[in-house]
C-alpha cells in the first residue's frame, strides 16, 4: 500500500482495541424471584403471567397459571393473595391488582372452554381420599405425570371447602364446577357420597394414597350451652345450604356468630341473606387481631354486621347469650376476663371457632401418627408413617386456605411421584427475592391502584367485577416485572462502549471485550435483573 | 411496563437506541474513561442524525476528549465520514464541507461540526459566531462536560459557578470558579436569530434523539447544546452518569428547551422537581459547598439559578404559565 509521507500504519479500526481488559467489576443478568412468587401458597409464577398478560396473550398468561393451580377463576376470587401485600408496587403507588386479573383470565378460559389437554396413558394407580381442593389438586397433578388417579368424596359433590365452605357468593357454583370438570376431563375416576370409614379397607389395589380429608369436625365451645339453646356450626350450616336434601335451620331473627376468622364473617354475611335482621359477630380479641381477610371484614361491616370486640361467650340460653367482657393487653400478648358480663338477645347461635381432622378413617393405622395439634404427621416428603400413604391440606400442619391446599396437593404429587419412582423429590431451588431496593422506580410513573369492589347486593348472586380484556392489559402493564428483564433496552441503550449487544429476538448479551466495568446498566436498570460482580 | 425506558417491548414507538441494527457511529475499542456522558451522548447524537438522513452525514470534530478517546493512530472508532482539523476551527471547516458538498449538488448529505464546549464555548467561539452569522448549512452539537477535561480538568467558560477544577481549587474564602454569569452558549446562539437551537441532555435520550433527528433535516445554522456528565471531573461514581444528568435537569440548572430563530417555542417540564443540592451533593467538584463551615449563600446562589431557569422556560407547570 502507497503511504502518505510519513505515514507507517495503515488506517484500522478502533474495534481491536480491547477496552475490557479495564474492568475490574463486571455487569451479569441476574433471574431474581419476584416476592409475588415468592409468598404464593400454590407457587404460581405470577410475574410470568402477568408479562403475557401485557401482551395480550391471555391463553399463554392462562397456561402458566395452570401450571401450577388448576383453579385460577376460583382462586381469583377467593385466594386470600398474600401476593399482592408482598407486591414491590404497593410501596409505589398500590399493589397489581393481581388477584382480579387472576378470575379475569379464569373466567375467560371457562368462556372459551380452554382444556388441559390429554394426559398421558395411566399405569401405577393412586387413590385419593378426599375431593377438595388438595385433593384435586394433587389429582390434576399426578394425572399430567401420567398416573391413574380415583378419588373418594364423602360428599355428594365434589370441592370440599371451596363448595362447603364458601358461600356462593363469594365462589358461584358454576365457575368453581366448571375449573372441576376440567381435571376430571383429564381421565380421572371419582366416586362420590363415598364415605371411607378406615383407610386399611381401600388401599388395597393402589400404589400409593393421599389423604386430603380436609377438617370437618367442628371445634367443641367451652360455653355452656342451656336446653333449649338454639345453637349450630358454621360448618353445618354452609353443608345443609349446599345439599339440596337437607332443609335450613331455623335461626331466628336476631343470630350471633362467634368467632373471628373468615368462616365467622362467611357465616354472618350468609344468614344475613337467609333473612335474619340483625347479625352480630363476638369476638374475643381486638378488632386489629381479627384472623379475617379485611377485605372481608370491611364488605360485612359495610352491609351493616356489627362486631363486638373484647368479648366471649359465657352461656347460651334460649333467646340469649351471656357475654364476659375480655381485657386486652396488646403489648405483652395477654388476654383475661373481667368481671364485667352481659346479656345479648340471640335468637340463635352460630359457632365459627375453628376445625379439627376427624381421625376415625385412621383407625387400624397404628403407622401413622396423629400429633397433640390433632393433624396428621407427615415426614418432609409429606409421607405417614405407612409407606406409601402421604397426607396434605387441612389434614395436616400448616395454613388452612385454599390456597395452601392446592399448593399441598402440588407437592404431594411431587413427592408421590419421586417415591414410585424410588428417588427423592427434586429440590426447589429459589433464586434471591427481589426488593424494593433494587428497583431503579424513576422509569415508572405513577399509575394509582384502582381498587375493585366486590361489594354488591346483599343476595347470593355475585357481583360481575371481572376486567374486560383492555383492563386485564392495563392492569398487568402495572407489574414493575421485579428482579426479571422485561427487555426495556436501558442497558444496551446507555452503554458508552456498545459492550451490550442487541440480537434481532431481543435478547442481550454483555461483550465483556469491549465492557469497561462502568455500571451504568446497573443502576439504570428499572426492574434489577442485572448487578456487579468482581472480575476475576 | 414503563413509557420512559429506551425501549419497551410492547411498543412500536421507541428510541434509535434500542433498535438491533442501530448504526453505531461510534464505536466500541474507543478510549473514553468508564462511565463517559461524551462518548455516550455523542453516539445517540450522531445514530439519530444517521437514520434522520438515511446515513448521509459528514461529521467534523474540535480538538478535545472526544477527538483523543476516538481516534488515535492508526485507529479510529467512527464508522462515519469524519475530519480533524484543530481546536477552534471545527465550525469553519464544517461551513468548507458543506459548501463543497454544495458545489457537487450534494445537499442531501447533512454536515455536523462536533466540540466540547472548551472548544465551542471559547477557543472555536469566533468560528462559531462567524458560522452562525453567515448561517451555513450546519448543525453544530457542544458536548457540555463544563471543563477542558482530557488535559486534566482545567475550568473553561462553561464551568458553573462554585465548581471545583484543577485552576479554580477552593481555598480559604475562595470557594472555587467564581460566580460569574457565565457563557450560555444556547442564548448566544439564539442571539444570532438561526433557524433552529436547542439543548438536551443523556439523561432523557429520546428527547435528544428527537431534537437530533429534527435538527439535522433544517436548512441552515442549528445548534444542539448537549449535557454530557463526566465522572472523572466532576468526582462522581462512573455507574451515576444518567443519575447525574436526570438530576441536573430535574433541578432546574440544566433547562431542556428549544428555540427557533431566536425565540423559545418548546420546554420539557420537570417530571419531578428537586433541590439543587440533590443534584450538586454527588459529585466531588461541589463538596466544598457542603462542608461544615461553608457558607450557605453558594448553594443560595445556585438555587437562584435554578429557580429563574424554571421561571424563565416555564419547566414546572406547563409553558402557559
Amino acid at each position: 500500500m502507497n503511504k502518505p509521507f510519513a505515514t507507517v500504519l495503515g488506517p484500522s479500526t478502533s474495534l481491536s482495541n480491547k477496552t475490557g481488559s479495564w474492568r475490574t467489576m463486571r455487569p451479569e443478568y441476574v433471574k431474581m424471584l419476584p416476592p409475588c412468587n415468592a409468598t404464593c401458597p400454590a407457587g404460581e409464577d405470577i410475574q410470568q403471567w402477568l408479562s403475557f398478560s401485557q401482551e395480550g396473550r391471555f391463553r399463554e398468561a392462562w397456561d402458566v397459571m395452570v401450571k401450577d393451580n388448576p383453579f385460577p377463576a376460583t382462586m381469583g376470587r377467593i385466594c386470600y393473595h398474600t401476593c399482592e401485600k408482598a407486591c414491590n408496587r404497593g410501596q409505589f403507588d398500590g399493589a397489581v391488582n393481581i388477584n382480579l386479573i387472576e378470575r379475569s383470565i379464569g373466567d375467560i378460559a371457562i368462556a372459551n372452554e380452554w382444556k388441559f389437554g390429554t394426559a398421558p396413558e395411566a399405569k401405577k394407580k393412586i387413590l385419593i381420599i378426599g375431593g377438595g381442593p388438595s385433593g384435586l389438586s394433587a389429582a390434576y397433578f399426578l394425572r399430567k405425570l401420567g398416573y391413574g388417579v380415583t378419588v373418594y368424596e364423602s360428599n355428594v359433590k365434589l370441592g370440599g371447602m371451596m363448595r362447603y365452605g364458601v358461600p356462593r357468593y363469594r365462589l358461584p357454583g358454576d365457575i368453581m364446577d366448571a375449573e372441576i370438570r376440567r381435571i376430571i376431563d383429564l381421565g380421572v375416576e371419582v366416586v362420590c357420597s363415598k364415605r371411607v370409614r378406615s383407610v386399611r379397607e381401600e388401599i388395597c389395589g393402589f400404589d400409593a394414597v393421599y389423604i386430603a380429608v380436609g377438617a370437618y369436625r367442628a371445634a367443641k365451645t367451652s360455653a355452656e350451652i342451656a336446653d333449649g339453646a338454639n345453637v349450630m356450626d358454621a360448618v353445618d350450616l354452609f353443608r345443609k345450604l349446599e345439599d339440596a336434601a337437607s332443609s335450613l335451620p331455623d335461626f331466628g331473627k336476631k343470630v350471633v356468630v362467634y368467632g373471628g376468622g373468615n368462616t365467622a364473617i362467611d357465616a354472618a354475611r350468609t344468614v344475613l341473606r337467609l333473612g335474619a335482621e340483625s347479625v352480630k359477630i363476638v369476638y374475643r380479641r381486638t378488632i386489629n387481631n381479627l384472623s379475617a381477610h379485611e377485605t372481608e371484614i370491611h364488605d360485612a361491616l359495610a352491609e351493616g354486621i356489627e362486631i363486638m370486640c373484647l368479648r366471649t361467650i359465657d352461656s347460651v340460653e334460649k333467646g340469649k347469650v351471656l357475654l364476659s367482657v375480655m381485657s386486652y393487653d396488646e403489648e405483652n400478648d395477654i388476654l383475661s376476663k373481667t368481671d364485667k358480663t352481659d346479656w345479648l338477645p340471640a335468637d340463635s347461635v352460630i359457632f365459627a371457632i375453628g376445625q379439627s381432622l376427624d381421625e376415625g378413617i385412621l383407625k387400624e393405622m397404628s403407622e401413622i401418627s396423629v400429633s397433640e395439634q390433632g393433624v396428621i404427621e407427615i415426614d418432609k416428603n409429606m409421607m405417614t408413617g405407612a409407606k406409601g400413604i402421604f397426607a396434605g391440606g387441612d389434614a395436616i400442619m400448616g395454613k388452612r386456605t385454599v390456597t395452601h391446599a392446592i399448593g399441598s396437593g402440588k407437592k404431594a404429587a411431587k413427592c408421590i411421584d419421586a417415591y414410585l419412582q424410588g428417588q427423592e423429590p427434586m429440590a426447589n431451588v429459589k433464586n434471591q427475592t427481589a426488593t424494593f431496593k433494587r428497583l431503579n422506580t424513576v422509569y415508572f410513573s405513577q399509575d394509582p391502584r384502582v381498587d375493585v369492589s366486590r361489594l354488591g347486593d346483599i343476595s347470593f348472586e355475585e357481583k360481575d367485577i371481572s376486567y374486560s380484556d383492555r383492563e386485564i392489559v392495563a392492569e398487568a402493564s402495572r407489574c414493575f416485572s421485579c428482579g426479571n428483564c422485561f427487555h426495556c433496552d436501558n442497558c444496551y441503550g446507555y452503554c458508552p462502549d456498545n459492550a451490550i449487544r442487541k440480537h434481532p429476538d431481543g435478547s442481550l448479551e454483555i461483550n465483556l471485550d469491549y465492557c469497561k466495568g462502568c455500571g451504568i446498566c446497573v443502576a439504570e436498570c428499572p426492574c434489577g435483573s442485572m448487578k456487579m460482580t468482581l472480575d476475576e | 411496563m414503563s413509557p420512559l425506558t429506551i425501549g419497551n417491548r410492547l411498543a412500536k414507538n421507541v428510541a434509535v437506541q434500542s433498535s438491533s441494527d442501530r448504526p453505531n457511529c461510534l464505536t466500541s475499542g474507543h478510549r473514553a474513561c468508564q462511565g463517559c456522558g461524551e462518548a455516550l451522548g455523542a453516539r445517540c447524537v450522531l445514530d439519530a442524525a444517521y437514520v434522520a438522513t438515511k446515513g448521509k452525514i459528514a461529521v467534523v470534530n474540535a480538538t478535545g476528549c472526544l477527538e483523543v478517546f476516538s481516534c488515535v493512530y492508526p485507529e479510529n472508532s467512527w464508522r462515519v465520514p469524519w475530519l480533524h482539523s484543530l481546536f477552534g476551527n471545527a465550525p469553519a471547516v464544517a461551513a468548507g464541507v458543506a459548501a463543497a458538498f454544495r458545489q457537487q449538488g450534494k445537499e442531501d448529505v447533512r454536515v455536523i461540526a462536533q466540540g466540547g464546549d472548551g472548544a465551542l464555548a471559547d477557543i472555536g467561539m469566533g468560528c462559531l459566531s462567524g458560522m452562525f452569522e453567515r448561517d451555513d448549512d450546519v448543525l453544530c452539537v457542544c458536548y457540555d462536560n463544563q471543563a477542558y477535561m482530557n488535559t486534566g480538568v482545567q475550568r473553561s467558560g462553561a464551568t458553573p459557578a462554585f465548581a471545583r477544577t484543577a485552576t479554580t481549587l477552593p481555598t480559604g474564602n475562595y470557594l472555587g470558579n467564581d460566580a460569574q454569569t457565565g457563557k450560555n452558549l444556547p442564548k448566544i446562539a439564539m442571539a444570532h436569530g438561526i433557524p433552529y437551537v436547542a439543548t438536551a441532555s443523556v439523561g432523557d435520550i429520546r428527547d435528544l434523539e428527537k431534537k437530533a433527528a429534527k435538527a439535522i433535516r433544517i436548512k441552515g445554522a442549528k445548534y444542539l447544546h448537549v449535557h454530557v456528565p463526566c465522572p472523572l471531573g466532576w468526582g462522581y461514581p462512573t455507574s451515576e452518569t444518567i443519575k447525574i444528568a436526570r438530576a441536573a435537569i430535574q433541578c432546574g440548572l440544566f433547562p431542556l428547551f428549544e428555540a427557533e430563530h431566536g425565540k423559545i417555542v418548546e420546554s420539557t417540564p420537570i417530571k419531578e422537581p428537586i433541590k439543587v443540592e440533590d443534584y450538586l451533593r454527588g459529585q466531588r467538584r461541589f463538596a466544598h459547598l457542603f462542608g461544615k463551615n461553608a457558607p450557605p449563600e453558594a448553594l443560595a446562589a445556585l438555587q437562584n439559578t435554578a429557580d429563574n431557569n424554571i421561571r424563565e422556560y416555564a419547566l414546572v407547570g406547563g409553558a402557559d404559565e
